[in-house]
């Protein structure tokens, strides 16, 4: 057995070094990776590092309202992107927010990755009818902007972080699901697949040992993108009242907060949302942009 | 002779183009069917004796891959039966094929893509062997060296993936991996027309002495007479899906009976034979979707009479033929 384990390991540390390699040929694609990771990590230790708990209520004070950046509330320490309606302290709003957001949009992404590659990957194998109907209903889907499903979904399952990222993944999955069918249905008629077959194997092992990784690569691509864009798509929803309840802001929920006093000259309480959002958007798309890049086979000839 | 190992019997196989969505609805409306059916192979009898090797000769889409991938399991007969040692070696479980034996196991043409790309050659190797329990998951490491050392590659590149090898090499994995199955027949879909010639012959000479040692028997599809001549014990010439003749190797390139198989034999280029000496084969291989009536030959027959575009030749024994032939011209004439 040992045989096996060694030469997966192996497999990945030498892949994974040419990968990275490549990878590091773009300086933006870098900046944009040490962003993300940074953003992850205020995100995982939000808790640690903000100046105040913003769902506290008790800790809020309302004589804190709409504090312009830089200002001391009555806290005692410096509120250095100002404060909201309610006496928050963006700096906290945003770390927190970051934290909802995120967990939402790598959720989202993670299960409508499983879900669309198992019916993309299945539709490939089984062909035929199956395949037909499949890839329709994929295809409707398609033909539908992602956000009113999620808006129509939103609004019929309620409020909770389960019925937004089940909105999600419902608007998402497709794309996962017709990026595999692709590469799966071009996979499927080589011959490793034949000699698989006349072996004979099953039809699990086939496709889960022989099909799935090498339909892979080009889903790690929709991956990032999709992430990204369900962020985006969680972000459009709380903005618009559908997403988390107010009391537990995620970034879109904050820049809605704030939207009022846009035109009143605190913008801050909007801006500063908007801005750690789009950074957050950006640098994964860049990254994913990158991911592409190297992963295209057309690149080394 | 000795017993059948593989039995082919009036076996068939069709395709159905399916038809558009559009032409469905109007087939459903009572408009015409507009499915097409192509006639890949027809009514093939033949058996194969243990031990004996069967080269199979055809042009391209005389449905000689196909006759192939129904022996191998791959696809099931629309007709007939194909049987080792009485045992059918696929059937239909609904829409599905299922195949039912380890005991054919099938080389691809083309060793570029017969192999896992992304999997190393000791779990392309012992994959199958493991599955079906022939050897022990801890045993397989040293199966595979094994295997590999059989085919002539060397036990210690067996951690590398099929991009480090070369053509050759990669064919030589691929028989390593059928025979891993210790299979009782093996069937080769055109196993060196991919390679380079030098290497073809190697491969070749593995094929040969594989079968000393092993006692193989094998089905050889190839479109190379060279190659058929060389490894096979008998060979049946294909022509649209049927056979045409089927002789023992030896007799049937001295003197061969079919109009087809004396084109086929004479359109090789020979050496010494001076430029612009070979004669081609006239005209193109009729479609399959459409046959033609009668005889499938007698559009590009030389000898073609009025009976031969009528009554269809069966296969059989003629005065002075090396084997069965299915022609007119032995048979009461055209």
């Amino acid at each position: 057995m040992s045989l096996v384990e060694d030469i997966q390991v192996e497999t990945w540390r030498t892949r994974l070094g040419d990968f990275w390699r490549e990878f590091a040929e773009s300086k933006v694609a870098l900046v944009a990776l040490v962003v993300i990771v940074a953003i992850v990590f205020i995100a995982v230790f939000a808790p640690w590092i903000s100046p105040q708990n913003p769902y506290d209520l008790a800790r809020l004070d309302l004589f804190d309202s709409r504090l312009p950046p830089g200002t001391v509330g009555s806290g005692g320490y410096v509120h250095i992107l100002g404060t909201d309606a309610a006496g928050r302290d963006l700096l906290s709003a945003i770390f927190y927010g970051l934290r909802i957001s995120l967990l939402i949009g790598l959720m989202a992404g993670a299960f409508a990755l499983v879900l669309g590659m198992s019916i993309g990957l299945v539709a490939a194998y089984k062909g035929g009818r199956v395949e037909a109907i499949i890839m329709r209903i994929v295809d409707l889907q398609l033909s539908m902007p992602a956000i009113l499903l999620a808006l129509v979904l939103t609004a019929m399952l309620g409020q909770g972080l389960w019925q937004l990222v089940t909105a999600l993944v419902v608007a998402q999955y497709a794309y996962f699901a017709r990026t595999i069918h692709g590469a799966a249905s071009a996979e499927r008629d080589k011959d490793y697949i034949e000699a698989a077959i006349a072996t004979p194997l099953p039809a699990h092992i086939i496709l889960l040992r022989h099909l799935l990784p090498n339909s892979l690569p080009p889903l790690i691509v929709v991956a990032t993108v999709q992430v990204a864009s369900a962020i985006a798509l969680e972000a459009t929803l709380s903005f618009l009242g559908l997403g988390l309840p107010l009391t537990e802001p995620s970034l879109g929920a904050l820049i809605a907060n704030g939207f009022q006093y846009l035109l009143s000259g605190r913008f801050w309480i909007s801006v500063y949302p908007g801005v750690a959002l789009v950074i957050t958007i950006v640098s994964i798309n860049l990254v994913g942009d990158q991911v592409r890049h190297v992963l295209n086979p057309r690149r080394g000839q | 002779m000795t017993k059948a190992m593989l039995s082919i019997d009036n076996a068939a196989k069709r395709f159905v183009t399916p038809a558009s969505m559009g032409d469905r609805i109007a087939h459903a409306l009572g408009g015409p069917d507009r499915t097409q059916t192509v006639h890949a192979v027809t009514d093939v009898t033949l058996t194969v004796a243990k031990g004996e090797v069967v080269g199979l000769v055809g042009e391209s889409g005389c449905g000689k891959s196909t006759l192939g991938r129904m022996i191998s399991g791959i696809y099931a007969p629309s007709s007939g039966a194909i049987a080792l040692e009485g045992t059918p070696v696929a059937k239909m479980a609904g829409k599905r094929i299922q195949k039912l034996t380890t005991r054919v196991q099938m080389v691809h043409q083309d060793p570029f893509s017969s192999l896992d790309p992304r999997m190393r050659v000791a779990n392309t190797v012992s994959e199958g062997p493991v599955h079906h329990q022939l050897v022990s998951a801890a045993g397989a490491d040293d199966n595979v060296a094994d295997m590999l050392v059989r085919v002539g590659l060397d036990a210690s590149t067996r951690r590398r993936f099929p991009h480090q090898f070369s053509g050759g090499q990669r064919q030589r994995i691929a028989i390593a991996r059928a025979l891993a199955m210790q299979p009782d027949l093996l069937v080769l879909d055109e196993p060196v027309a991919s390679l380079d010639v030098s290497i073809q012959a190697q491969v070749l000479n593995l094929f040969l002495d594989l079968r000393q040692q092993l006692g193989l028997t094998a089905v050889f599809i190839s479109h190379d007479l060279g190659v058929v001549r060389h490894v096979s014990d008998r060979v049946a010439i294909m022509y649209l899906g049927r056979v045409v003749e089927l002789a023992d190797t030896v007799p049937l390139f001295d003197r061969p009976a079919h109009p087809y198989t004396r084109a086929l034999l004479d359109s090789v280029p020979k050496l010494g034979a001076g430029r612009g000496a070979f004669s081609a084969v006239a005209g193109e291989i009729p479609s399959p979707l459409n046959p033609p009536p009668g005889c499938a030959f007698h559009p590009r027959c030389p000898f073609a009479g009025p009976r031969c575009s009528v009554e269809r030749p069966i296969l059989k024994a003629g005065d002075n033929t090396p084997g069965t032939v299915a022609c007119h011209l032995y048979d009461g004439g055209t």
